[in-house]
């Protein structure tokens, strides 16, 4: 595989990675009112992700970052062409980020009940937008010659559009659910874990949906029909959605969250596959898509990011693994009473 | 307003908005990983208390720090995605080797600083805030890198319609970059510094934990007058190296209309951009400006006249930017020499510790004036030379861009509230000894 194609399959890996990892933080956040019945419980669920969700987060700096450093072009129509989404997105994960910080530093209601809000609307507008994005990068954007987006915000929430949309909240709220009972104990625990199970087949429903509506809004089965070998990656995630429920009846919880985790990188890569080389395919005309060919950065670029990439992305997932491995274990009521706790 | 102006001031809003808090993150967290150091060598309490107090102040500067950066990189793209387009080749390289190479390492291991004290130990435990100093560091290296690279661009190729990269080591290793991150670190150390001198000022006034104040006030009065002082003789390398490679700026930053030999600085000039003069003109001193810019008082500088119109920076801003941020510099040095003087008898220098009270904001306004001057200072243009900013802008509608400054200034506003409610309440606490 030349430099761009390994460029365009790294550049998908670092956006699954991103959704993969702060998945569980955005399921958590959303389902945070609903779950967390009590203060303790509240407090119990974002301490679940305390020390992790800033370095997940940054997948999603990186994952921007690469799209900026080596398909420049994609980048610029990408992140022009979805302005309106962008900034909300923007907006609500400023409002998370603060939200975690801040709740708990003044012990009044009226303090934690804003930064409740925060954290619910927080999660809940990136998941969606996520998928909606996402979508509609699968199906394509009405981009012009120029690369000019010939429509608005509006234009991005069509059929396929919600249904993406949906399918990531529900993905993030099946990922958030079972990270949630690893690390609890007691009725929280049991909530997550029921919660689980009820997701699940709303999940089922719209991957199915999703798989069958990207037959007629996307071209992304082109690939895949002219090699059927990459129906694998299909395969594979239908498998792990299935493994999921498996692993959470038999309450192997860590197996069935690493199972939904495979379901989401799968869920990407489907429509990662499919686009190839397309970064983002016109619906206008073939001849206006951004390719990870009319896009790249030079050869010397792209080189010089492949070095920093494999020596620093490695390291990446070895730290951040060392990080998850420190904190394993469930959070409790004493965790709380440390002064450092959210 | 059109889309360029309303997208500079989005990013002036942004940017000036996250630089509130970066020079404490980038000051503080050394001066926490000394703190903790001394903790482990010693086995003295004091400077455990002085890790978490200080600590408790930190995290909330660097939660704000950080998700106020994300927009910073979103907006290249949102915003100005022809200039993405045009030198993503190279500045898209340079934000993405710092996302990998340091925000990943700060940002991962502050969740394990924060919640990890009794999952290593105290040794590993300070060896984290080290990590996390060096890399938050590391990341000012490689941005100042990439902004160096908009003022003075180098080691590129105009192929294919844009920026394309010729030399990495050259613009990673230039002089300007060099010049430009000395003074950036400088000036958050001095904020860091004053905030810390500040704070404890506060304390020792109202003649509570004394000895602990006083202690934190000493080490940060060291590290106020070292980069104080350092700060400015820097500003002289890299006051020349502007004049050298950015000439209009000079000329702007001094408000100096005609090219002349002995050129003069004036302690107070007020610029009439209309008509190409200045209307007042106070305290000229011959020569210290060919002096400053070149090391010798006969030397010629170029006058804003003999630029043409459009590629002259607003004077106006980038002149009273430039003079108060360098006054205020001096007074920094002033200030912190005569604290050295007064660092064993604190308790007693009342009007001292009033003052270093009342200057806490002012190393932020100097360094926010100093971005000012740098980024304003380059209008015309987004890179020198290359690519005029009206050029760059993105093809979107100007109505997009209001709706999004309103809501930046709308919730950074409340964010700014909220957040310095929380650090001045927890200043303002009593540590837990």
């Amino acid at each position: 595989m030349d430099l761009q194609g390994i460029w365009f399959f790294l550049w998908g890996f670092l956006w699954a990675v991103f959704f993969m990892t702060d998945g569980f933080d955005f399921g958590i956040g959303i389902l945070y009112p609903f779950i967390g019945k009590t203060k303790l419980e509240k407090r119990l669920m974002i301490n679940s992700i305390g020390p992790l969700w800033n370095g997940n987060e940054v997948w999603l700096i990186t994952a921007g970052g690469v799209t900026f450093a080596a398909f420049p072009l994609a980048y610029s129509v990408m992140f022009s062409s979805l302005y309106s989404g962008l900034m909300l997105i923007l907006f609500a994960l400023i409002l998370r980020g603060v939200a975690f910080e801040f709740r708990g530093k003044v012990d009044k209601k009226s303090w934690r009940n804003i930064w409740d809000i925060c954290i619910f609307v927080g999660s809940l507008v990136p998941a969606l937008l996520f998928g909606i994005i996402f979508a509609n990068i699968f199906k394509g954007f009405p981009i012009d010659r120029a690369g000019v987006f010939q429509g608005s915000f509006f234009d991005l929430l069509n059929l396929y559009g919600l249904l993406g949309g949906l399918l990531f909240l529900l993905l993030f709220l099946f990922h958030g659910s079972l990270w949630l009972s690893i690390k609890t104990d007691g009725e929280l625990h049991e909530r997550a874990i029921s919660t689980a199970v009820r997701i699940w087949p709303l999940l089922l429903i719209s991957a199915v949906l999703f798989l069958g509506a990207s037959w007629f809004y996307t071209k992304l089965y082109d690939n895949y029909l002219a090699r059927p070998a990459l129906f694998l990656d299909i395969l594979l995630t239908v498998a792990a959605l299935f493994a999921s429920i498996f692993f959470i009846k038999r309450k192997n919880l860590f197996k069935a969250w690493f199972s939904s985790s495979i379901i989401i990188v799968g869920s990407v890569f489907f429509g990662i596959i499919g686009l190839y080389p397309n970064i983002i395919p016109s619906v206008i005309s073939p001849d206006f898509s951004i390719t990870a060919y009319n896009a790249s950065s030079s050869p010397l670029t792209l080189k010089i990011m492949l070095v920093v990439v494999i020596i620093f992305i490695p390291a990446v997932i070895a730290y951040q693994a060392w990080a998850y491995n420190l904190f394993k274990g469930k959070v409790t009521e004493k965790d709380l009473s440390y002064d450092e706790a959210y | 307003m059109d889309v360029v102006m309303l997208s500079r001031l989005q990013f002036a809003t942004a940017a000036m908005f996250h630089f509130l808090f970066v020079p404490l993150t980038l000051g503080l967290s050394i001066m926490i990983a000394i703190m903790e150091t001394r903790y482990v060598r010693t086995g003295d309490k004091i400077y455990l208390s002085m890790t978490k107090f200080w600590g408790k102040i930190f995290l909330i500067n660097f939660g704000l720090g950080i998700v106020t950066g994300i927009t910073l990189e979103f907006q290249f793209g949102t915003n100005w995605s022809r200039y993405s387009a045009f030198v993503g080749d190279i500045f898209g390289a340079l934000l993405a080797i710092e996302a990998s190479a340091a925000f990943f390492l700060e940002s991962t291991l502050i969740g394990v600083w924060v919640f990890g004290w009794r999952k290593l130990s105290p040794k590993a435990h300070a060896a984290v805030m080290w990590l996390i100093a060096g890399a938050s560091t590391l990341s000012a290296v490689w941005i100042i890198i990439a902004n160096s690279w908009m003022q003075h661009p180098v080691g590129y190729i105009l192929r294919n319609g844009r920026a394309e990269l010729a030399d990495f080591s050259a613009v990673v290793f230039q002089k300007f970059a060099f010049l430009q991150f000395f003074h950036t670190i400088s000036a958050a150390y001095i904020v860091s510094a004053f905030f810390v001198m500040g704070v404890s000022a506060y304390h020792i006034l109202r003649k509570q934990n004394v000895e602990f104040f006083s202690k934190s006030f000493k080490m940060a009065l060291i590290f106020g007058l070292i980069f104080s002082l350092f700060i400015v003789i820097e500003g002289d390398f890299h006051g020349s190296d502007v004049s050298e490679k950015q000439p209009a700026k000079l000329a702007a930053m001094e408000s100096l209309w005609e090219t002349t030999r002995k050129a003069p600085v004036y302690l107070f000039a007020f610029p009439d951009e209309e008509n190409e003069k200045n209307i007042i003109e106070i305290g000229a001193i011959p020569g210290l400006l060919s002096f400053l810019a070149y090391k010798d008082v006969n030397a010629e500088v170029k006058g804003l006249k003999d630029f043409p119109k459009d590629e002259r920076p607003p004077v106006f801003i980038t002149s009273m930017a430039f003079k108060s941020m360098v006054g205020l510099g001096l007074y920094f040095v002033l200030i912190t020499i005569y604290g050295w003087f007064r660092r064993n008898r604190l308790s007693e220098s009342r009007l001292y510790l009033k003052i270093m009270l009342f200057s806490v904001p002012l190393p932020y306004i100097a360094t926010e004036l100093g971005w000012v001057m740098a980024e304003v200072g380059r209008q015309p243009w987004i890179v020198y030379g290359i690519m005029k900013t009206s050029d760059a802008v993105s093809p979107i509608a100007s109505s997009q861009v209001l709706v999004s400054l309103t809501a930046f200034i709308l919730v950074y506003g409340l964010l700014g509230i909220a957040g310095f409610y929380l650090i001045i309440k927890n200043a303002k606490k009593n540590p837990v000894l």
